[in-house]
């Protein structure tokens, strides 16, 4: 029998704004468990919300990255539920006319290029945390009120390595509008999934299960790989998939049954009095929208049809913003393209991985990088060497004073070479008659006395044409 | 020493002069308070100590001309929290519950330096409209106590009404301001929805409540409108409109000549007393010989608001109450296992039964499945409402009518009828629901209970309606009765 596979992605993103949604209070991280809240956050008798403009411009935001409808008249709901973390007992959120809808991104699976559905992006309030040991539990309200946005896709993801794709394109997107760190292992994104399959032909969806406990891109696609077999499999065997929310565990890869579903919570929807209508004027998103910095994907055409980089540095190159506005940045001061997206994916990407920062966190600068890549592209330097140069522009020194303070001038200059190489050869006559016997291992040998003589400075292509020329007289 | 023959303008005068300080007459009232209120149980708590200290201190700086309401005490309803002042909301769940912040009318009093002296009992939750349902006490009819005082700002109403304090604030949703006020014949304004601030306002119905004075005559109660009224960073409801000097325009008291003045056949139809009807018949001639026109309007829709109100308001309380929890203050049941034993058995024990009883309406009406047949019909009805309103405002300066169908019932009477207590807020809801300014003033006698009349006007014109209120206090003597507190004044 051959399946196929509906799986819906549910994505929540930390916005980063200084205040949180509906309060006064800072989000911030790190603080003692509930100095980042007021009376607001607590839910006290007689206290109202009070809506942060910026959440709202966040959300006009969110909805034109993904190529969404922003919504011009909405409002805010209730959504009524007990719980701890939850101080009002309500979260105010948006059910009825979320901010956006009808969105898309687009993905790339092995080459093949797909539009995935967004049916709706709304934006809502973040509950506190509730921890517990052996005889109590203990609240923490700092990350109530916190800015949300959540986005819910269409059925439109077929695999789970689509599903990949498309947290990867979300992500990116929304980490060049900047409104959101979009960070998985700090929480700033978090994804719920649920999975259905069904029969090649068949209408109607399968049963869904949802899976929890993904917390990185792999382990959805990981989780899901798991559980689109294990519902197969059911199938197969003539059962039936059963409502259920399952948990994915890390180290077998397995999902297991966390609780069966029985029909549907009722959380009891119904507009917020306390706030009024949100009427979004057709300026604020224009000003919004010409605000926008150019998206990923542009940039990547942008890259490899006028740059000439290959479709996989272009990728590496627009993960972050950050990293994109540096390759930028280093182009327009006339470093070379190529050299620059090398040196971005290598030596630069293993220093962050080495200092564990973020690029905007180093003392790395556009102005030094490109001018270490000049550098090496006018022949003052040699890619060895750069490695000593690269090491002193992490810690901020301006390349062409570093070359010269330190004498990493290359020697270029055949006047001043030829000496040298004479010298050499006449000190070793085995080995010119070597390479008159065909052994061109001899160069070899030779190019490093050179190089030794010169404290490898000695500049190697010009080395390289002055020896042969020697050697061929 | 008591406020029957005192209005803010006279004790403001006193004030100035310093005839009086402050801290004498704060300590009087408390001296009347304490010698009055065994029998009327208007005050919740007292706020004595802090008082007196305030008092002092007003004594101290001196009281200047410009401030009108300077070093004279007040008391505010006890759903307005007020900061280190334990604020219960007239129930178990709040009994010991010390806010840390003041409301904003709460401020803008003391800001005013008027002189808290303490909290007045209600319905729990503000759900009721006789003060019975107060999980602490019930408060007495300052005209007869065997009658009730009407609600929810019962406490409010009587405490002005006994002579206790010249000034309290209540809170209206359906009538709560409006119709104590009636029973016990003094004046009440809920003001337009979002003229007055509702932070620190423990809230009912959101989207209907509101806060406003009330007081012996209108010109006090106008006085105290400007004080608490105007936008508030802390409230989005809160309107922007400028917040006229309403005191400032009642000087003439025919300035009702010329005006149009709607009254609806259905305010007195069937259901309406005899008495309270003639009354307002009446006050209708009165507002004629002054030179204004009385004509019968029509308001068809007015006997769906009951139903829908009790849809809107019980759905709105069903979320609002749910933050009383047990977790992080108010009462939490002993004896639990786990933390849905704290949710229910907290809720079950700290709840009274008026307040389940609204609490499971709402839940109920916004279920899935009921919602669009409750929740959204009742949105309906209530734009369907505001719709008849704005027909007649159109062309009348402000509607006049009863307060409430009778006057005030027996304590006991009607507590364990729910409908026919709702049925009293028949003529006081519509006006929430379309979140006009109504005015309650004294109109009438009947039996020796006061007998209240309502004006209703154009959103953000509590102006006119003041200027009408005005116009009928000076043109007649109803509110110059004072209630004997059973022979002993």
């Amino acid at each position: 029998m051959n399946f196929e596979t509906t799986i819906g992605l549910e994505v929540h993103i930390e916005l980063k704004t200084h205040s949180k949604i509906f309060s006064p209070s800072p989000v911030a991280y790190g603080a003692d468990p509930n100095a980042n809240t007021n009376v607001i956050d607590w839910g006290y008798p007689g206290v109202l919300p009070t809506t942060n403009k910026g959440v709202v411009a966040d959300g006009i935001i969110a909805a034109l990255a993904l190529h969404a409808t922003v919504e011009q008249h909405t409002h805010f709901d209730r959504k009524n539920y007990f719980y701890p973390d939850n101080p009002k007992a309500y979260q105010i959120t948006q059910s009825d006319k979320p901010i956006g809808h009808d969105g898309w991104v687009e993905v790339d699976v092995d080459g093949v290029k797909k539009k995935i559905g967004i049916s709706e992006m709304h934006i809502e309030e973040d509950a506190g945390k509730n921890t517990h040991e052996r005889d109590h539990s203990y609240v923490d309200l700092n990350r109530q009120g916190t800015p949300l946005i959540e986005i819910v896709s269409k059925p439109d993801i077929a695999s789970p390595a689509e599903a990949y794709a498309y947290l990867e394109a979300l992500r990116q997107r929304i980490q060049f509008t900047g409104i959101s760190d979009v960070k998985m292992e700090e929480g700033s994104m978090r994804v719920d999934v649920n999975i259905s399959v069904r029969p090649v032909g068949q209408e109607k969806f399968g049963t869904k299960t949802e899976l929890k406990n993904l917390n990185s891109f792999n382990y959805v696609q990981r989780g899901l790989e798991y559980e689109e077999k294990r519902q197969q499999q059911v199938l197969m065997s003539g059962g039936a998939v059963q409502q259920e929310t399952r948990r994915f565990d890390e180290k077998t890869g397995e999902t297991i049954l966390m609780r069966v579903k029985a029909g549907s919570d009722d959380y009891r929807y119904f507009p917020e009095p306390d706030l009024p209508a949100l009427n979004i004027s057709d300026d604020w998103i224009k000003e919004l929208d010409a605000a926008m910095p150019e998206m990923p994907t542009k940039r990547r055409e942008r890259y490899v049809n006028e740059l000439g980089l290959t479709d996989y540095d272009a990728m590496v190159i627009t993960q972050t913003k950050e990293m994109s506005d540096f390759f930028d940045a280093t182009v327009a001061l006339k470093a070379d393209p190529k050299m620059a997206a090398n040196y971005l994916q290598g030596d630069v990407n293993a220093y962050l991985n080495e200092k564990q920062v973020d690029l905007q966190a180093t003392k790395l600068t556009p102005a030094n990088l490109a001018g270490m890549i000049n550098l090496i592209s006018d022949g003052t330097i040699s890619s060895k060497m750069a490695k000593k140069v690269f090491k002193a522009i992490t810690d901020g020194e301006e390349p062409k004073a570093y070359v010269e303070a330190h004498g990493l001038v290359q020697l270029s200059d055949p006047a001043k070479l030829q000496p040298i190489i004479d010298d050499v050869l006449s000190a070793n006559p085995q080995s010119i008659e070597d390479f008159n016997n065909g052994k061109k291992r001899a160069v070899g040998f030779l190019v490093g006395q050179i190089m030794k003589q010169t404290h490898g400075q000695a500049n190697p292509q010009v080395v390289n044409k002055l020896l042969m020329t020697a050697l061929q007289q | 020493m008591n406020y029957f023959d005192k209005d803010l303008a006279s004790l403001h005068a006193d004030l100035v002069a310093k005839k009086l300080s402050a801290k004498e007459l704060t300590q009087a009232t408390f001296d009347n308070i304490k010698a009055t209120d065994p029998k009327i149980d208007a005050f919740l708590n007292l706020n004595e100590d802090a008082a007196l200290d305030q008092a002092a201190k007003i004594d101290a700086q001196g009281i200047n001309a410009d401030q009108p309401l300077a070093g004279i005490p007040m008391g505010l309803k006890d759903n307005i929290v007020t900061k280190g002042l334990t604020t219960t909301a007239a129930s178990k769940i709040l009994a010991n519950f010390n806010p840390v912040y003041d409301a904003t009318v709460a401020e803008k009093l003391a800001d005013a330096q008027m002189i808290n002296v303490g909290k007045t009992n209600l319905d729990e939750f503000a759900m009721g409209g006789s003060t019975e349902n107060s999980a602490f006490k019930t408060t007495k009819n300052a005209w007869d106590q065997t009658k009730v005082p009407g609600g929810s700002s019962g406490g409010s109403a009587a405490a002005v009404a006994s002579g206790q304090v010249p000034v309290t604030l209540g809170s209206d949703t359906g009538g709560s301001i409006r119709q104590p006020a009636a029973f016990n014949g003094i004046v009440g304004m809920k003001p337009t929805y979002g003229r007055v601030s509702r932070w620190g306002l423990i809230a009912f119905g959101s989207s209907l409540d509101q806060i406003g004075p009330m007081t012996r005559g209108v010109k006090d109660n106008a006085t105290v409108l400007s004080a608490i009224a105007g936008h508030d960073d802390h409230d989005l409801t809160s309107s922007t409109q400028a917040v006229p000097n309403f005191a400032a325009d009642l000087n003439d008291a025919t300035s009702v000549k010329g005006m149009r003045i709607g009254l609806p056949k259905e305010f007195l139809a069937e259901g309406v007393n005899e008495d309270v009807k003639a009354a307002i018949l009446a006050a209708a001639d009165t507002y004629r010989k002054l030179g204004a026109t009385v004509d019968e309007v029509s308001l068809p829709h007015n006997k769906y608001g009951v139903a829908a109100y009790y849809i809107i308001a019980s759905s709105e309380a069903s979320s609002n109450l749910q933050r009383f929890d047990g977790i992080r203050y108010g009462y939490r049941a002993d004896d639990v296992k786990n933390l849905e034993d704290v949710y229910v058995k907290s809720r079950s024990e700290g709840f009274g039964e008026e307040v389940k009883r609204r609490i499971m309406l709402g839940t109920f009406s916004l279920s899935a499945g009921f919602y669009d047949a409750y929740f959204i019909k009742a949105a309906k009805v209530r734009t369907v409402i505001i719709n008849d309103f704005k027909a007649v405002l159109k062309d009348h300066d402000f509607i006049m009518g009863p307060v409430a169908p009778t006057t005030a019932f027996g304590i006991g009477d009607e507590i364990k009828d729910p409908i026919t207590m709702y049925m009293n807020d028949v003529l006081t809801i519509p006006v929430n629901l379309a979140g006009l300014p109504g005015l309650s003033l004294p109109a009438g006698f009947s039996n020796n209970l006061p007998v209240g009349m309502q004006l209703i006007g154009r959103p953000f014109d509590e102006s006119t309606l003041y200027k009408a209120g005005y116009a009928f206090e000076q043109n007649t003597d109803f509110h110059l009765e004072v209630p004997t507190l059973g022979g002993q004044n």
